[in-house]
């Protein structure tokens, strides 16, 4: 099996702070990934450097599609979307103010463009695309289980349908390797387990790889095939749930914490 | 009524021509004297004015505190080729070489300060906008500080209409096209957009290339109408006359300027009467309303001419389509 994601010697350091260093990561076609550790370990800081936000101070990343190998290193993040690779964030960021449908369409309507003329004229294009993208946007939300608040705003949405409403708007990107930034979080446990089976899902449905960030220790360890710990910017440990679990330097880096 | 196209052309189009009408009627027989004409032209060349700005700054989240340059550059190129060409098809070739000539400078100065993430554009359209005039103020070809003269009329209550309705409905179709959701989407969270694919350059240079065009469009307006222009006239102080419709408005709703345009006319017309208050009690006019309605008038939502044609299509129950564009 072909990696479809290499991370070698990724680095960034913020002033005189080596936020990440030397992080090097390997996600095979159709993985499911954890990379778990304490607050501040720099999680989100290797997200925000693989998908573009912050250019990397050193290392590489080489990501491939369809057998060609593309170096994302510095590329802005909407080159690294429209590559493949789709994300959500620890903290929402949905376009608040408009509609569920509208987040999912802005995001699907990137793999369809009509030219200028035909937006300003409303041309023949323009009719057949946008009914094409609303289209595809309902059937993404009718999926999710968010096509009855269609209409609603986006804040107005309870806050577990919000983060079902990034992940739609992720996979409105077509990708084939998602991240997802803590996607439980500020969940109940039986919205985690709800969670939990719908992640599972999405990787058959759309063949995915998935990387992804997470504290609810019960979901890192029920769902992920291999786990990558990180640790002041350093990847400490690595393998399988149970070998990461019983890795002292790991139990050590939760203070004692079970896990 | 089955077809929605001809809906659409029945609910919105008849109270538009009615509009038409009535000014017309209202210039042959005389009731509308050369006074009011002037607010009237005042009035849509502010609409213009207003309604491409708010493109730019609330619903693609920039900032542009130079509209008046835009003005300036639509205003002097109608101009110039008007007096060389005093033809219809000299005015029209004018006004699109006056948009277009806008839109390029545009284009030149939105690419390199659109690409940071912050209110550069702000500083730079205003520095630009004072370039221009000063520019104006001093160039032979313009005739320098004493202005522009003797640009045959070409502006009248048609064209007005034609050129208004026009650039409103396509600033409107621009917005409800995914062109215009990537700018909306830009505004709303620059991160998140760039992260589904949304190349935010391009978005915000294309939302203030397309609202430098149609500044272009409103300074020809202004030209042709009132066939004297001078530099001073497109100062920064006619940038925040702008402003201050598309704030008064509502950022991010084109009814809102409309409806802010046609107030703030409304409003000074009225004043006249008071001349020497008259900027007081207006500044104190606009101090009460942002008191009061911060978020502008409409906000950011939209009042569609439905409304006013549901009155003639007898149809009163059926149902509103959702308002996609905020």
């Amino acid at each position: 099996m072909t990696d479809i994601l290499r991370v070698d010697m990724l680095t960034r350091h913020f002033g005189g702070l080596a936020a990440v260093s030397n992080v090097g990561l390997r996600l095979a076609e159709g993985e499911l990934v954890g990379l778990i550790g304490p607050n501040g370990a720099g999680k989100t800081t290797v997200f925000n450097l693989l998908t573009g936000v912050y250019p990397p101070s050193a290392g590489t990343i080489t990501f491939s599609r369809d057998g060609r190998e593309l170096a994302l290193g510095g590329r802005k993040p909407d080159v690294v979307c429209r590559a493949g690779i789709g994300r959500t964030f620890q903290n929402i960021r949905l376009f608040k103010d408009l509609t569920v449908l509208e987040n999912v369409e802005i995001a699907l309507q990137q793999n369809h463009r009509y030219s200028l003329a035909a937006s300003f004229f409303r041309l023949p294009p323009f009719a057949r695309t946008e009914a094409l993208v609303r289209e595809e946007s309902m059937e993404l939300l009718a999926l999710m289980g968010l096509a009855k608040v269609a209409g609603e705003q986006a804040r107005n949405l309870p806050y577990g349908d919000q983060r079902h409403l990034e992940i739609a708007r992720a996979l409105a990107t077509r990708p084939t390797l998602l991240l997802l930034d803590e996607p439980a979080a500020g969940m109940n446990p039986a919205e985690t387990a709800e969670l939990t089976g719908l992640i599972a899902r999405l990787r058959t449905e759309f063949g995915l790889t998935i990387l992804l960030i997470e504290h609810d220790m019960s979901l890192v360890m029920k769902i992920c095939e291999r786990i990558y710990v990180l640790d002041h910017g350093v990847v400490i440990a690595s393998g399988s749930p149970g070998e990461v679990r019983a890795n002292p330097r790991v139990i050590e880096a939760y203070l004692g914490e079970e896990v | 009524m089955a077809n929605p196209m001809v809906r659409t052309l029945l609910t919105r189009g008849v109270p538009l021509l009615l509009l038409y009408a009535v000014v017309l009627a209202g210039l042959n027989l005389g009731l509308i004297d050369d006074y009011l004409m002037a607010t009237i032209a005042t009035l849509c060349i502010n609409i213009v004015l207003a309604v491409s700005l708010n493109l730019i700054t609330g619903f693609t989240g920039q900032f542009s505190l130079g509209h008046a340059g835009f003005m300036a550059i639509g205003a002097y190129t109608t101009g110039l080729i008007t007096i060389a060409v005093p033809t219809v098809p000299g005015f029209i070739a004018g006004l699109l070489a006056g948009g277009l000539l806008a839109a390029l400078v545009g284009f030149l100065i939105g690419l390199p300060t659109l690409r940071l993430r912050g209110d550069y554009l702000a500083i730079a359209t205003l520095g630009l906008a004072e370039i221009i005039r000063i520019l104006l103020n001093n160039v032979e070809f313009t005739n320098g500080a004493a202005g522009l003269a003797g640009i045959p009329q070409m502006m009248d209550w048609n064209w007005f209409f034609i050129l208004t309705v026009g650039s409103v409905l396509l600033i409107r179709n621009f917005l409800r096209s995914s062109h215009g959701r990537n700018a909306i989407a830009v505004r709303e969270d620059e991160i998140a957009a760039e992260s589904i694919g949304v190349d935010a350059t391009r978005a915000k240079v294309l939302s203030f290339t397309v609202g430098a065009f149609f500044g272009g469009l409103a300074g020809g307006m202004y030209a042709s109408y009132f066939y004297f222009i001078k530099p001073d006239t497109f100062g920064f102080l006619k940038s925040i006359d702008i402003l201050v419709i598309v704030v008064l408005g509502g950022l991010g709703s084109l009814s809102g300027s409309v409806i802010a345009a046609v107030l703030l006319a409304a409003i000074s017309t009225v004043l006249q009467q008071f001349t020497a208050v008259r900027m007081i009690l207006y500044a104190l006019l606009l101090v009460i309303i942002m008191v009061f309605r911060p978020q502008g008038l409409m906000g950011s939502r939209e009042v569609s001419l439905r409304i006013v044609g549901r009155l003639f299509t007898r149809k009163p129950t059926e149902p509103d389509e959702p308002e996609a564009t905020r």
